[in-house]
């Protein structure tokens, strides 16, 4: 076979793989996956282990179109994806205790009550509107404030990382109000479903599977849009962004806004699923661990950070249970070997021929 | 006035702490855009290094000093090693830098779990360092008062050593014009290394002053890392001078927070006001001109 021929077919592969019913067919193959193959195949505990992945997976998807789209490296989603658990977690908790009740964990540590900014999220539309609202709204303003002074490259990833520093500290620093190194746990029920129903926690599941199916639909049509063009031009090239007319900061702050939002929810769905959330699920550490499933799944595509970080997350679980401390040297070793070597991930092994959105912003980020 | 004294001795004393945690990373990061997570790890690595001599050697006094030319020597060395390895091919992203070196951060902490086990250690410091000293009628811990000292030294040799070595003009050149370095006969692959081994070992320096604090542990590295890239890039990258003031700046700032409020609320109020600054000079205290539009 010739060069020719090679290019050539390797263009038809491609253009299959990206054509309208490639990737109809693809969620349809997903939604069957996730929502009858894997109830049907799993115990009510594997279930609910792959409930956790898909949480995980969301924050993915969201780290895909900041990082990989749009080129801003995101060392602090654990933060947003801590603010939206934290405000379920919040509203379980007061749920539990009842109208005007206190969260046993409070009673034990002070005598104080609940202090006010708990209150609002004794209603259940307050926190759902709240985790809808306020992880988006931080990202935006810290967007803003950071994106608008050409605030990028490695000092925003810093900043992140030190945001999702002073956020576990943060947490673990106020035990009476937040839980401390503990965290929230032993919630009962789910907005009046009982947690320990195993019919109820298959629901959790399937809102869970469903949640990040309209998520990837929601990232497809972003990157497909003309504002996905944009915000890959703003990552290979800002200045001429700029040149053109457009404002950089104001694209950016989209994609981290919604990829802020996308966290959030995914927190919000971990904590009725796997019943906890404490520092350990949000500082420096968890949140950049987030970013190994999406570099090794390949960061500019769809698909690839979800599956990436649901394979990560699966096999950190069934390691981790075997050699806790060969998980961490793997852990280490996938950032070394994939970051330097296969830099657009194992779909750069698939899409066979590099288009343009699929290569990394290589040399144009410094 | 005496607690104003203590503070001010207490923030200049946690800020030369940070000053030879991020002096390394000045010359890493500053001078040479890679973002080395493992930098911690390198501090890290010296502060066992300090251990492991003690435990050779017995004497605290005599180990203290061995130690800190072989701790400059053993953080040096994983520089070049990582250097050599990974980072050369990888100048040209420098984001990814920063996510192949927490790999390696990540593989050398599991290290030093697995050699020197979880559980912190301690490192006595030498007699001559322990108890106060008596200065104008204040007292200052003597063991703080030494660290203040090492990061003087430390500092001013780095800044001699750029400004008057032929080494240093090597590598001011190689960072101000990389092609034009090259072809006036400097060879910058030797250079980026020297510049790596210099920095790397700065942490391992770090990590023997870091012992004299208090107990060490595997994730020693983690608790400095994120602070010590603050002050660089609250300084400004490629300046020496910017990072000196925004390290005792920070310093001063965090432990008169402490004082006045609680930890945790010191260090978020730290990074607010980092990111406010920011928004007047994003570039850091000082920065390099240059004629790029980045």
């Amino acid at each position: 076979m010739t060069a020719a021929t090679r290019v050539t077919a390797a263009t038809r592969v491609t253009a299959l793989l990206r054509s309208r019913y490639a990737v109809g067919l693809g969620f349809l193959a997903a939604a069957v996956l996730l929502f009858a193959v894997a109830p049907l195949l799993l115990s009510g505990f594997r279930l609910g282990q792959l409930g956790r992945y898909l949480c995980l997976a969301m924050v993915a998807v969201g780290i895909g179109l900041a990082w990989g789209r749009g080129g801003m490296l995101t060392l602090g989603q654990g933060v947003f994806f801590g603010i939206g658990a934290y405000l379920m977690a919040m509203h379980l908790s007061l749920a539990d205790a009842g109208p005007g009740g206190t969260p046993a964990f409070m009673t034990l540590i002070s005598s104080d009550g609940v202090p006010w900014w708990w209150e609002p999220f004794r209603s259940g539309t307050v926190t759902v509107l709240a985790i809808l609202v306020l992880p988006a709204l931080l990202a935006t303003v810290l967007g803003l404030a950071t994106f608008r002074r050409r605030v990028r490259g490695a000092y925003f990833a810093i900043l992140s990382q030190a945001l999702a520093a002073a956020f576990a500290i943060l947490l673990v620093g106020n035990p009476a109000t937040t839980g401390g190194s503990t965290g929230l746990n032993n919630f009962v029920g789910f907005f009046g479903f009982a947690l320990r129903d195993p019919v109820n926690r298959q629901m959790l599941y399937f809102i869970a599977a469903g949640v990040l199916l309209l998520m990837l639909v929601v990232a497809r049509q972003l990157m497909v849009s003309r504002y996905g063009e944009l915000l890959v031009a703003c990552r290979d090239s800002e200045e001429r962004v700029r040149f053109l007319g457009y404002d950089p900061a104001t694209v950016k702050t989209v994609a981290f806004a919604v990829a802020a939002l996308m966290a959030g929810v995914g927190g919000a769905l971990f904590v009725p699923i796997v019943g906890i959330i404490s520092p350990n699920d949000v500082g420096v550490v968890p949140s950049i661990a987030l970013l190994i499933g999406v570099a090794i799944g390949g960061r500019t595509t769809l698909a690839g950070p979800v599956l990436g970080a649901i394979v990560v997350a699966w096999a950190a679980t069934t390691l981790s249970e075997q050699f806790p401390s060969g998980w961490t040297y793997a852990q280490g070793l996938m950032f070394m070997l994939v970051v330097a070597f296969l830099p657009g991930g194992i779909a750069s092994l698939v899409t066979l021929r590099r288009r343009r959105s699929a290569t990394p912003a290589v040399g144009r980020t410094a | 006035m005496d607690t104003l004294v203590t503070q001010i001795f207490n923030g200049l004393s946690v800020g030369s702490i940070l000053l030879l945690a991020a002096l390394g990373l000045a010359l890493t990061f500053g001078q040479m855009g890679v973002i080395n997570m493992a930098h911690g790890e390198f501090i890290m690595a010296g502060a066992y290094t300090a251990f492991v001599v003690q435990q050779a050697l017995g004497a605290a006094g005599l180990s203290l000093l061995v130690s800190l030319p072989l701790a400059f020597a053993v953080g040096g060395l994983l520089g070049v090693v990582l250097e050599a390895t990974l980072l050369r091919r990888m100048y040209h992203r420098p984001l990814d830098t920063l996510l192949v070196t927490w790999g390696v951060s990540l593989v050398l902490q599991q290290l030093a779990r697995d050699v020197f086990g979880t559980a912190g250690v301690d490192v006595p410091s030498p007699a001559w360092l322990s108890g106060p000293v008596e200065i104008l009628g204040f007292t200052f811990s003597r063991s703080r008062m030494f660290i203040l000292l090492l990061a003087v030294a430390a500092v001013t040799t780095v800044v001699l050593a750029l400004r008057y070595t032929s080494l240093g003009r090597r590598i001011r050149a190689t960072v101000q014009n990389r092609q034009l370095a090259e072809s006036s006969g400097i060879s910058t692959r030797r250079t980026d290394m020297l510049t790596f081994f210099i920095g790397s070992g700065l942490a391992g320096v770090a990590g023997v002053a870091l012992t004299l604090m208090g107990s060490i542990s595997p994730n020693l590295g983690t608790s400095y890392i994120v602070d010590a890239f603050l002050v660089v890039i609250v300084g400004g990258l490629g300046q020496l001078r910017g990072a000196i003031i925004a390290a005792f700046a920070l310093g001063v700032a965090q432990s008169w927070l402490e004082y006045s409020t609680t930890a945790s609320i010191a260090k978020v109020l730290v990074l607010a006001a980092v990111v406010a600054f920011l928004q007047f000079r994003p570039q850091g205290i000082f920065r390099l001109r240059t004629r790029s539009l980045v």
